[in-house]
Formats: structure tokens, C-alpha cells, sequence
């Protein structure tokens, strides 16, 4: 009953999103308000009925209602809840239903929001409404989450245990909310092209969106990332596969879109190149969502793929991309971009960060699409892998991160770079001081990673430079600092913290990929291998048994360079009886920064006959900043995010406060 | 049972051999003596596609297949050759699908080209942009009164 209803419900939506999309044209071309209005209202109702079917599908879910094919095909009684629910959008069916609810939700808040002029509010839901039909026409016609079998099973196929994780449990939601959020920044910008207007007011309209789904989409990647290391015991956290460039994509060219989307709020200049990025933006979602789903790319994370509905999704990307584009070719010439700088301007520094990332998403989807390509062409198959991405794009990224720091100090229209580079000495001279410490201390050595981790510092320091000369640090009364600490927009302070997050992650990556170690020996009870300073010795081997699975755990004694015992790792290797796999548990003993990391392979012989386990070992410096890094940049996004300035409808409650002055 | 859960069936047995880890690369029972000549081997392996896995190299599989071609590549080293010509013979056997680095060659010029002109380009507009930062500075009177209203406390 309850899944007929959900079912029911999901028709509707497709009806509501059909009749957001009519009304809001029609009110848009008869400049009707009540029409418009109906058109917003049916966006909030498409998103209260997207909202029931997926809670039909969770409630499928718990209580393990097999009649519900998607329930029987990933679900299983005695998996734990948390499990049960993740499975909700663990499938292809199920991850469309959450993509639907994501996409109305976001499209009901937009209709919400206040403060957009008419015209550009019933362009904007009403392309909304079109993308709404598109997905939730794919999902009700051909990826029905809640269609029934005949034929009952008594018990579910159960989810891949690899991806019973809590880390894994909340990636897909955090992804598509980042994936899905540029929608809106997609249809704020067809609108724009639509309206043939776009100004300052409308960058910092598309900001809060591009914020929400950039940190969304950082922390989803992350979760992502962060699984793939402790999970899939290979010990690396990222290793350009397929489907983590898919999640990339968006993610670089919304990095882009923020920082473009700057300069035209600030200084009305890029217009039309940020309008570019807009549609962009959710163009490469889709595809990602297109390449993850489809399996027309070979993957080690590809769950839940189906090729043949691969070619639907790939029609969809077709239509809702190519509308986009045809749109921005047909209008964009039209947008007006007068304002002038030079290339030593914020604006130039903002401009070249674009050039370098729009130069590395190119890579990763050149890279990501040339087997494809190569193969329609000639036919010959390629391989396009890690030696690749880690040269071309490292090559992008370093000047990136070495103007970094400049960028903010430039004022705008016309900077001053030797004041600039003046203001910012003392930095270079700690991040070259930290590249040579590195260099001289660190054996192996290697100049290459002297150099990140002296870029890593340079950003670093930089943007704690650039945050100290905005408050006049040790340059003023303390009383002065702290006001205008407090001063400072929170868009300032957001912008610091990405900024100090990307030069964290760019310390721990350097470290961590320079000076890994790896160590696999096959040992027998009571003996010991070494991995580094550290020494690892087999204790004992065991027996025991979890809520769905069978474990044999072995206990290794690891001992640091002081002799002392540092911790009892309990690496295993489950049995999941429901599916049948073997999955490795890895385990992980952490340090401040650093990881021992140790697998649990097999059993072999001695030549004694006594028996022996394979260990695989790895100690991961710095590692921790790796994946502290990303969370200190979605955590600037969303402190930017709670800038008064950019809360929705709320203009007429913003207190006039006094202007910061050095705030811009 | 219908074909959606046929489907999904495969794509999980696939995954095992992901799940089920042993010591791939780094079994001890394969290494060669010689530290030196293991770490070349290993620096190899990195390059080399694990032809039946899902885009992963033959130092992170633990597919038959994976094995026998390091085993393969270590013959080669233990015998001397050099990196180019190791390449070279898996090429040979294997065809260009076996490097993951693919060679720089005219059907894969735009790995390298594509992305260059993208910044060649971007650098050329922001060079192009260089006018004297008189004419057009200013918001018009619209955009300014716009921005007022959306934020009072900013208005200078």
C-alpha cells in the first residue's frame, strides 16, 4: 500500500514539475504573478511529493519489503539499519530518487527565495521544472525504485559489503547535493541568457548556490576519497579512476565558477564567461552522473551500473547540456562585459586562477574521455591513467597555488604587485625555509616533494598574511584588530579557510605520496616485520562473528622506534554469507598526522610447516592533512555561505551596519 | 528473478576480486633478490594496466592475469633490460591498451595539446584584455542601486 502510494507519488511529482515548467513560462511571457506563483507552488509540490516517494522507499527499506524489487535486489534482514536506510540510494534506482530529490529540493528552495526579480525567478523555476521532468521522466518510465515483483523472495540479495560503511553511507547524499545544487546555478544562468541581463545583483544571487553545492560536493568527494583509503586497502586515496574524475569535473569548474562569479559581482566584468561556467558546472554533474551510471567507462568504483539504460541518461545529458549551450551560443554575445583591467589586477589574479583551472578540468575530461575517443576514431584502445593526470595536472596546479597568495592582496582594476609580493616576504622566506628543512631532514630525499611541501606552506602562510594585513595584525591597537576582526565579512574569513585547506591538503599530499611506505611480509605467530621506524608483530589469530558476517582477525603488536608498544592493530577479513564475498577490514592506527595502515591477506605455509599470514603494511605521513584539507575548505564555504549578505528574503531584516574599510 | 538484478549480480562478483585482498605486488614469495632490481620492477608495475581489471594498474591487482604480467616484468628485469625496451616488448604483446601513460604520439596529441590551449588561449584573452582602466569602470546607476539594496551595510 504504502509503496503503491510512493509510487503514486513520484507520477505526481513528474505532473508538478511539467506544471512548474508551463506555468512559469506562461506567467513569464504574460508577465502574470499569479501564474509565476502557480509555477513556484508547483515546484514545492514537486518536491513534497519526490519527498513521499522516497520516504516509501526508505520505509521499504527498514522493514525489508521484498515485494519491492530494488528492496530485494540490495537489502537483506540482518543488516543493520543504519545499512538498511543507506541502501535506499545504494542502487541505481534508488541513487536516481535521491538525485530527484535533490534537484526538486533545490528547486523548491529557489522558488522560495525572495529577492530575484520576476522575470529571472520564472525563467529560473521554470527551467528547474524542465530539468525535473527530464530526471523524474527517467525515473518513473524506465528506473522505477519502487517497482514490484511477482514472485517474492523470502529473503533480500543484500548490499555489497564494501558498501556497508558509515563513510560510504553518507557520500551519495553529500555528492548529489553538491552535483545537483549547480542545477539551480544552471538555471540562474539559462534564465540570465533568457532575460539577456547579466549584472553584479545576479553573481551574487548564483553565490550562495555555487557555495552550497561546492562544500557540499568537496565533503562528498572527500567521504569518497576517505573510503576508497581505508576500505578498498590499497592504502592510496585517490588514483584517477573514472569515476572520482566524473565527481572532480564539477568540482574544479565550480571552484572556477566562485572565483569568476567574484568578479563579476564586484566589477560586472566576465559576464558571459561566468555564465559559461554556470551551465558548465551541471553539465559535467551530469555527466559524471551519466559516466558513473552507465558503465561506458571502466571503474573500480562502479556500483550499480546498467549500460543500457546508460544511453537514456546520455540522451538526457544530451538535451538538458546541449539546450544550455545552444542557449548561451545563440544569447551570450548579446551580455554586455565592458569593465576594463589589467592583467595585474584582483580581477587578472581571478582571471588567471580561471585560465589554470579551466587548463586542469580540460585534462581531467580530456584524460577521463580520450580511451572513448581514441577508440571511436581509430578504433585503437588506449589507457589514459595515473602517470598522466598526476604530470599534466601538477604542472597546472603548481603556478596556481604559487600566485595564490598574491591574488587577494591585488587591489582591484589596477594592482600593485611589488607591494604585494613586499607584503608578503616574510611568507616566501618561511615556505623556502620549510622546503629546504624538508629537503635536508627527510630521507629519501626528494626535491620534488621539497617544492610541494614549500608551495604548501607558501599558501599557507600567505593566506594567513593576507588575513593578518586585513585586520592590520601587530600594525595596530589590539582593540583595532579585534574590530576589525569582527568587522571582516564572513565571506573574507571563508575565503582564508579554503585557502588555508588547500594548502594543508597540498602538504599532506606532497608527504604522503613522496614518502609512503610499504612493507608485505608472510609472517607465522610470535614474529615480526618492519615497516619504517615501526615493528609489527603477529600476536595471535582468531574467530569472530558479526551481525552479518563471519571474521577471522588477526591482532598485530606494533612497536614504535622508542621500543614501546604504539598500539594492537586487528586487521580481518569478513565472510559476508548473505552475498557470499570476502571483504578485507583494514586496520588503521593513527598517529597526529600520520597512519599505520595493515591489511590482512592470506594464510600460507612455512618452509617448517608451521602456518604463515600474509601482513601488508603501510605508514602514511601526513596523511591526516590529506583529508583535513578538503573539510577545511568545504568548512570555509560554509562559513561564506553564513555571510549575512547572502541569506535569502531576508532584505528588509539586514541591520545597516557600519562599512568595514578595508573590508574590499 | 528479472534481468535488472542479473545485471547487478555481475557487477558484484566483479567487485570481489577487489574485496579479497592478498599481497598483489608485493608477495614476498615473488620478489626478486635483488632489492634495487624489485624497486625498478615495482616502478614498472605502476605504468602497466592490469588488462582485465577495471582501470587498475598490475601493482594494485590481485587478478591472475596482474601476476603473470609482473611475473613477466621481473624476468625482464632480472635480465637486464632496460625500462624503454620492457615497455616496448608489452606493447608489442599487448598493444598500446597495456601502457597507462599512453605515448605521446598524433592520435593522442590532444592529451597534451587540448588542455595547453585552453591556458594558451586563457592567457592570450587576459593579455588581449590589457586596456587603460578609464573607460567602463564604474557600475551604471542600475547596478549600483541593485547592490544597495541587496546589501545596505556594503554601500560606500
Amino acid at each position: 500500500m504504502i509503496d503503491e502510494l510512493g509510487q503514486f507519488a513520484l507520477v505526481l511529482a513528474l505532473a508538478l514539475s511539467l506544471a512548474q515548467a508551463g506555468f512559469s513560462i506562461v506567467g513569464r511571457l504574460r508577465r502574470d504573478a499569479t501564474l509565476a506563483g502557480a509555477g513556484e507552488g508547483a515546484a514545492m509540490g514537486a518536491f513534497a511529493a519526490i519527498a513521499l516517494g522516497f520516504a516509501a522507499l526508505i520505509h521499504a527499506f527498514v522493514t525489508s519489503d521484498f515485494s519491492v524489487l530494488n528492496v530485494a535486489a540490495n537489502s537483506h534482514t540482518a543488516k543493520p539499519l543504519i545499512y538498511k536506510i543507506a541502501g535506499a540510494w545504494g542502487s541505481h534506482e534508488g541513487s536516481m530518487l535521491l538525485w530527484c530529490l535533490m534537484l526538486t529540493g533545490y528547486g523548491a528552495a529557489m522558488a522560495a527565495s525572495g529577492r530575484l526579480p520576476f522575470g529571472l525567478k520564472a525563467s529560473a523555476v521554470a527551467t528547474q521544472g524542465l530539468l525535473g521532468a527530464l530526471f523524474i521522466g527517467y525515473m518513473v518510465f524506465a528506473s522505477n525504485p519502487l517497482a514490484r515483483i511477482g514472485d517474492v523472495p523470502v529473503q533480500g540479495d543484500s548490499l555489497n559489503p564494501l558498501l556497508q560503511d558509515p563513510a560510504l553511507a553518507g557520500h551519495p547524499p553529500f555528492l548529489y547535493a553538491g552535483y545537483v545544487g549547480f542545477s539551480v546555478v544552471f538555471s540562474l544562468s539559462a534564465a540570465a541568457l533568457v532575460e539577456g541581463r547579466v549584472d553584479p545583483a545576479w553573481a551574487r544571487w548564483i553565490r550562495p548556490w555555487t557555495l552550497a553545492a561546492w562544500s557540499f560536493l568537496t565533503v562528498g568527494i572527500t567521504l569518497g576519497s576517505y573510503w576508497a583509503y581505508y576500505e578498498l586497502g590499497w592504502g592510496g586515496w585517490w588514483a584517477w579512476d573514472p569515476v572520482e574524475n566524473a565527481s572532480f569535473m564539477p568540482w574544479l569548474m565550480g571552484t572556477a565558477l566562485l572565483h569568476s562569479a567574484a568578479v563579476t559581482e564586484k566589477r560586472g566584468a566576465l559576464a558571459s564567461w561566468t555564465v559559461l561556467l554556470g551551465i558548465g558546472a551541471f553539465t559535467l554533474s551530469m555527466m559524471g552522473a551519466f559516466l558513473v551510471r552507465s558503465g561506458v567507462l571502466t571503474s573500480v568504483h562502479a556500483f550499480a551500473i546498467d549500460p543500457r539504460r546508460g544511453i537514456l541518461l546520455l540522451g538526457i545529458l544530451g538535451i538538458a547540456a546541449g539546450s544550455g549551450l545552444t542557449l548561451y551560443a545563440w544569447r551570450a554575445p548579446t551580455l554586455k562585459d565592458e569593465a576594463a583591467f589589467t592583467a595585474i589586477s584582483r580581477e587578472g589574479s581571478l582571471f588567471l586562477n580561471n585560465v589554470l583551472l579551466a587548463g586542469a578540468t580540460a585534462v581531467v575530461l580530456i584524460g577521463t574521455l580520450m580511451p572513448l575517443i581514441r577508440s571511436a576514431i581509430d578504433g585503437t584502445p588506449i589507457s589514459v591513467g595515473p602517470p598522466y593526470f598526476n604530470l599534466t595536472f601538477t604542472a597546472l596546479v603548481a603556478p596556481a597555488l604559487l600566485a595564490l597568495p598574491v591574488g587577494p592582496l591585488l587591489a582591484w582594476k589596477r594592482g600593485d604587485l611589488t607591494g604585494a609580493l613586499r607584503r608578503l616576504w616574510i611568507a616566501a622566506a618561511l615556505a623556502v625555509a620549510a622546503g629546504f628543512a624538508i629537503l635536508a631532514a627527510v630521507s629519501p630525499r626528494s626535491l620534488l616533494a621539497s617544492c610541494g611541501i614549500a608551495l604548501g606552506a607558501w599558501v599557507i602562510v600567505g593566506a594567513l598574511a593576507e588575513a593578518a594585513d586585513r585586520v592590520r595584525l601587530f600594525r595596530a591597537p589590539w582593540a583595532e584588530v579585534g574590530r576589525r576582526a569582527g568587522g571582516l565579512p564572513r565571506g573574507a574569513w571563508g575565503m582564508t579557510l579554503a585557502h588555508l585547506g588547500i594548502g594543508v591538503f597540498a602538504l599532506g599530499a606532497a608527504f604522503e605520496t613522496a614518502w609512503r611506505t610499504e612493507s608485505t611480509e608472510a609472517i607465522g605467530l610470535g614474529q615480526s616485520m618492519r615497516l619504517g621506524a615501526y615493528q609489527l608483530r603477529l600476536d595471535d589469530v582468531g574467530q569472530y562473528f558479526g551481525a552479518n558476517f563471519a571474521a577471522d582477525r588477526a591482532l598485530v603488536r606494533i612497536t614504535g622506534a622508542d621500543g614501546k608498544v604504539f598500539c594492537i592493530a586487528a586487521p580481518e577479513r569478513r565472510l559476508y554469507a548473505a552475498g557470499g564475498q570476502t571483504v578485507s577490514g583494514v586496520a588503521i592506527c593513527p598517529t597526529l598526522l600520520d597512519d599505520v595502515y595493515v591489511v590482512f591477506g592470506d594464510r600460507r605455509t612455512q618452509p617448517n610447516g608451521q602456518p604463515a599470514f600474509l601482513l601488508r603494511a603501510y605508514w602514511n605521513p601526513w596523511v591526516r592533512f590529506v583529508f583535513a584539507g578538503p573539510l577545511l575548505m568545504a568548512l570555509g564555504g560554509a562559513v561564506s555561505l553564513s555571510d549575512r549578505r547572502l541569506r535569502f528574503a531576508l532584505t528588509s531584516r539586514v541591520r545597516a551596519a557600519p562599512a568595514p574599510a578595508a573590508a574590499e | 528473478m528479472s534481468a535488472t538484478v542479473i545485471a547487478f549480480r555481475r557487477t558484484l562478483i566483479a567487485l570481489v576480486a577487489v574485496g579479497i585482498l592478498t599481497a598483489a605486488a608485493a608477495d614476498p614469495a615473488d620478489r626478486l633478490a635483488n632489492p634495487a632490481q624489485e624497486a625498478r620492477a615495482r616502478t614498472i608495475f605502476r605504468e602497466v594496466r592490469c588488462l582485465v581489471c577495471q582501470s587498475e594498474s598490475i601493482d594494485e591487482s590481485d587478478a591472475a592475469l596482474a601476476h603473470d604480467l609482473r611475473q613477466l616484468v621481473r624476468q625482464q628485469v632480472a635480465a637486464g633490460k632496460s625500462d624503454a625496451a620492457i615497455r616496448a616488448y608489452l606493447v608489442s604483446r599487448y598493444g598500446q591498451f597495456v601502457l597507462l601513460a599512453p605515448k605521446p604520439s598524433l592520435g593522442n596529441a590532444i592529451l597534451w595539446i587540448g588542455p595547453l590551449l585552453v591556458v594558451v588561449l586563457g592567457a592570450v584573452a587576459l593579455i588581449a584584455r590589457r586596456r587603460p582602466a578609464s573607460q567602463g569602470e564604474a557600475l551604471t546607476e542600475q547596478e549600483e542601486a541593485a547592490l544597495a539594496e541587496l546589501a545596505p551595510e556594503e554601500t560606500r
